[in-house]
């Protein structure tokens, strides 16, 4: 049983369904990548892992526990974090305030947390007194991960981390999830990019209609010519 | 049962109103119950302009005391006698001043598309071209206004009316209102809804202050007194002949006899112009244009991308709702028999009508008659019968008792909570209100 | 040169401290006005009967105070009040919450049906406040009037004009200082004022960050009513208590929230001033002044106003529409609570 797995998931916001039987889990430490082409369910798949849609079938399983009826901000106590793909800052307020909201259910210290996060992304520190809605899309995105780091999260989940930034600023935001990863972090992400993050994933699902189409390592799904051929362009 | 209420409902409710009315007539007087009626009716026609609106389009209109006064002033321009010593002593300034306003107007509105642009200064040009012209206004303007309202204040002071027939008032109380409402429109509406109603309330507002403000045109808060009515005098009647014996007929004395027949004559003049207003809308809720405007209210992006054009359909139904309300406001001041701009404030004029539209029914027409109805009948009622309950709830206190005769004298003020409770259980257990919008295709 | 001071006095009298007495009145409650709208997201119109609500319980409780002969001379009493009347208003608006409004969020319900709400409410309010105190005008004012008398000021400069200054208007403009400081103390520097500030920002975050949104809900009505306390009590303090004004107060402070831009309470409280200022400017008589500085010559028939004096509130009304038409985000927009 993986460390945090969304087994047989079915269900959708109205009448259809969306997810039909589909299945996502991740281990401490690891990567997870959901790819797939537009449509494909990818971003409902990690809100149905969250809490953030009705189920109709299947479980959320998190360290152990069923969490399938826990409410979003339930989990987030629980140690998932969550980094949605819009909104994802507080524009109106500073980077540290942004950051300290993030450790809102933490009543211990949190000043190790908040150099931590500044260990990981500078540029936070130098721009921590500048409301959040200022700054740049991939300086935005690092303030969105750092706020849901602040929890010492055990899982974290990314929707489409480099939706609008440049290639550079994609290189970057992967190296850092992976330094993240390597604190011991599960991390579930949905990508755009899935020729960059299957490189990086250590594992891959891609969805098709709401349905698991391709389970596998990244590096083994990069190799399959039947994915490169249908999802990565060849 | 259910299904027996749910089939003649409207039967039903009406059938209550009515019972109502005519407890009231048994317990207390015919006259009063009469005098209720009446307002009643010129309540539901507001009521009705506020469902066009609201109802129809999803407009959120909060100035409807503004389209009221407007009605109300058509009254006194229509109907009372035009007083010549003013006109000669002040008519040349104030047409002057009409004049020198419509001027600026248009300058703006050239100007405004001519140095489109000059994007930067095109705020202060405006602002300098309506400086200006305000200031010839008032140089021509004031001279006058002062003479007029010098024309023996007590008694005129103002310019006067028409002195044509009351009845004209009533179709001209509803253009102004329609003028009014396609400025206001033209200018407010395509704000969101809580802005709208903000800003309609402040113009309504605006509306009372000029009405109050304005002697020249108004006589403001000297109010004009002595409409001409669209019914005979009581006095009249008294003293004629075939009256007399019909009242004698009937065993009524001639002073109640009378009263009662003026208030009769209203309440059929009232009833003839509801029963047109509700076939009226009736039929333009059944129409195409009824069912276009449904389609804007429930998803204005999915009309708007069909080709409606939203905002001149939404700027039609604020003039229609309004125009509805002026003619309204109109009868009001025609049954009172005097125009008093203090009396128009947005808790009786505005908020009222509102929770007269929102318990009978959005979007129903029938529905918001029955508010207009109920809503004023309990707006009048509350008053005896939180009087009568706190009697009987008090009735073993000591009859010198300070508390019990605060509560007394509160039991007037029973009436504002009653409706503020009323709304509130009405939009928590039956937000539909009591006659539902008709679920149509 | 003495005429200059003459002219500045006159200003100092009849224009500047009446408008930071008015303005601090309205930024006050406009920033309440300001606070519902950012947390809760609608334009709450009962404001203005919770203003009156809660300068009535200060000046029953004032009454009882008076009674008992506990005063606080020089100072009006009513200020030892008010904390049992924020209590109370507090007590009712979050009643008023936990019955109605909680039912409709629940629900997810559109801003206009909690703007038709919180008319139910402001009826309801209105009828309760009524009932308790009757519609008629009470004066609670006691203590010292006058700080500085115009005579006074005349013996001390030797100017022709005096200067005074009311103890109700000193008392408000300090009230609003510590109150507004308080506020923004309290939004920026503290942690329950950080989490209002990111429910208000970002909702959805806000709730993944843990963020309790009944305790920020809560803690906006205390706030919110302790405003309104304070604000309605300043007012009656200054010119009267009657329940009818506090809803002609309404508009002003909507007003003033607008100018602002909702949900700004910087705006709120800067949009206070622009419309008091703005009503007294439009129609202060400039004839003095005019003929103090102008040549000695000069004669005036005109009290030169720009609009009568029964236009002062109407000029709320028409700087209000005018912003909502060309600038609907407010003055000072760009920023939320």
């Amino acid at each position: 049983m993986s460390f945090l797995l969304g087994e047989h998931m079915t269900g959708g916001y109205g009448a259809a369904d969306i997810l039909h039987d589909c299945s996502i889990g991740v281990e401490k430490g690891e990567i997870a990548v959901i790819v797939g082409p537009n449509g494909a369910g990818k971003s409902t798949a990690m809100k149905a892992v969250f809490g953030m849609l009705p189920l109709r079938k299947g479980r959320i399983v998190f360290d152990g526990s069923d969490v399938t009826a826990l409410k979003p901000e339930e989990r987030v106590v629980k140690g998932m974090g969550f980094v949605p793909q819009t909104h994802n800052v507080f524009t109106s307020m500073t980077v540290e305030e942004n950051l300290e909201m993030g450790a809102f259910i933490r009543t211990d210290s949190i000043s190790d947390s908040i150099s931590q996060v500044y260990d990981l992304f500078p540029i936070l520190k130098e721009k921590r007194k500048q409301p959040a809605g200022e700054l740049s899309g991939g300086q935005r995105q690092q303030v969105a991960v750092g706020r849901a780091l602040m929890t010492h999260p055990k899982v974290l989940m990314l929707d489409e981390p480099t939706a609008g930034v440049s290639p550079i600023v994609m290189d970057e935001l992967f190296d850092r999830i992976i330094e993240i990863a390597r604190l011991d972090v599960a991390i579930l992400m949905v990508e755009q990019n899935a020729k960059q993050a299957l490189e990086i994933a250590d594992k891959g699902y891609v969805l098709v209609q709401g349905r698991n189409r391709f389970t596998d390592t990244g590096e083994a799904l990069l190799a399959n010519p039947e994915v490169r051929k249908a999802f990565l362009g060849g | 049962m259910h299904a027996f209420y749910s089939q003649y409902r409207n039967q039903i409710l009406f059938g209550l109103m009515a019972g109502l009315l005519i407890l009231v007539a048994v317990i207390q007087s015919p006259s009063v119950a009469l005098t209720i009626l009446n307002l009643c009716l010129i309540s539901a026609i507001m009521s009705l302009g506020v469902n066009i609106q609201w109802g129809y389009a999803g407009l959120f209109n909060v100035g409807v005391m503004g389209f009221a006064a407007l009605g109300g002033l058509a009254g006194v321009l229509v109907s009372m006698p035009p007083v010549s010593e003013a006109w000669q002593a002040g008519g040349f300034g104030i047409l002057l001043g009409l004049l020198i306003t419509a001027g600026t107007v248009v300058a703006c509105l050239m100007a405004w598309s001519s140095i489109k642009h000059l994007t930067r200064y095109r705020y202060w040009i405006i602002a300098g071209i309506i400086v200006l012209g305000y200031t010839l206004l008032r140089l021509f303007f004031d001279p006058g206004v002062d003479a007029i309202e010098a024309i023996d204040p007590s008694v005129t002071g103002y310019l006067g009316g028409l002195g044509l027939p009351i009845l004209v008032a009533w179709p001209v109380g509803a253009l102004f209102a329609a003028g009014v409402a396609f400025v206001i429109g033209k200018i407010a509406l395509g704000l969101r809804s809580d802005y709208l109603a903000i800003a309609t309330l402040g113009i309504s507002e605006i509306i009372i202050f000029f009405i109050k403000n304005e002697e020249w045109l108004t006589r403001g808060v000297k109010n004009v007194n002595g409409l001409p009515r669209p019914v005979p005098y009581e006095i009249d009647l008294q003293q004629a002949q075939w009256f007399q014996e019909w009242a004698l007929a009937l065993g009524l004395p001639v002073d109640d006899a009378s009263a009662i027949f003026v208030k009769i004559c209203y309440a059929l003049l009232f009833i003839a112009v509801i029963g047109v207003l509700l076939w009226l809308s009736e039929t333009a809720l059944k129409s195409p244009w009824g069912r276009m405007m449904r389609a804007i209210r429930d998803n204005e992006t999915a009309a708007a991308a069909m080709g409606k054009d939203v905002t001149w359909q939404h700027l039609r139904v604020f003039i229609l709702g309004s125009a509805v309300i002026g003619l309204a406001g109109a009868m009001l001041t025609t049954l009172d028999g005097q125009f008093t701009p203090v009396g128009y404030n947005p808790l009786r004029f505005t908020f009222l009508i509102w929770v007269m539209v929102i318990i009978g029914g959005s979007g129903n027409n029938w529905g918001a008659v029955l508010g207009g109805f109920f809503i004023w009948f309990f707006w009048i009622e509350a008053e005896p019968i939180g009087l009568w309950l706190i009697e009987t709830l008090t009735a073993g206190m000591d009859p010198q008792s300070a508390v019990r005769a605060h509560l007394l004298e509160g039991a007037a003020h029973m009436r504002l909570m009653t409706v503020g409770l009323i709304l509130l259980l009405t939009l928590r257990y039956a937000p539909e209100g009591l006659i539902p919008e008709k679920k149509r295709l | 040169m003495v005429d200059v001071f003459n002219a500045l006095t006159v200003l100092g009298n009849f224009l500047i401290i009446p408008g930071l007495t008015y303005g601090s009145q309205l930024a006050l409650g406009a920033l309440g006005v300001t606070l519902v709208y950012g947390v809760l997201r609608f334009s709450n119109f009962a404001h203005g009967e919770t203003m009156a609500f809660g300068a009535m319980i200060t000046i029953l409780v004032t009454w009882g105070l008076q009674a008992a002969s506990i005063s606080i001379q020089p100072l009006p009493t009513a200020l030892l009040a008010i904390p049992v009347g924020i209590v109370v208003t507090v007590v009712l608006t979050l009643l008023i919450d936990r019955f109605v409004y909680r039912y409709h969020r629940d629900r997810k319900a559109n801003p206009v049906i909690f703007l038709i709400v919180s008319i139910g409410v402001m009826f309801f309010m209105g009828g309760l406040i009524r009932f308790i105190i009757g519609p008629g005008d009470q004066i609670f004012f006691d203590g010292t009037r006058f700080i500085l008398k115009a005579r006074e000021f005349k013996q001390m400069t030797g100017l022709d004009e005096g200067l005074s200054l009311r103890m109700t208007q000193a008392v408000t403009i300090i009230t609003a200082i510590i109150i507004v400081a308080a506020m923004f103390w309290f939004l920026n520097h503290t942690r329950t004022g950080k989490s209002m500030r990111a429910y208000s920002d970002n909702e959805n975050l806000a709730l993944l960050s843990g963020i309790n949104p009944d305790r920020v809900v809560m803690i906006t009505w205390i706030l919110v009513a302790a405003l309104a306390t304070i604000a309605g009590t300043l007012y009656g303090l200054d010119k009267s208590f009657k329940p009818f004004v506090y809803m002609q107060l309404l508009l002003p402070i909507f007003a003033s929230a607008i100018v602002g831009g909702v949900g700004n309470p910087l705006g709120a409280i800067a949009g206070g001033y622009v419309i008091a200022f703005s009503e007294l400017i439009l129609t202060f008589a400039y004839k003095k002044i005019i003929l103090y500085l102008g040549p000695e010559t000069l004669e005036l028939d005109s009290l030169v106003q720009i609009l009568g004096t029964d236009y002062k509130i109407a000029v709320s009304f028409i700087i209000l529409v005018i912003v909502l038409i060309i600038k609907p985000t407010g003055l000072f927009s760009g920023k939320t609570i």
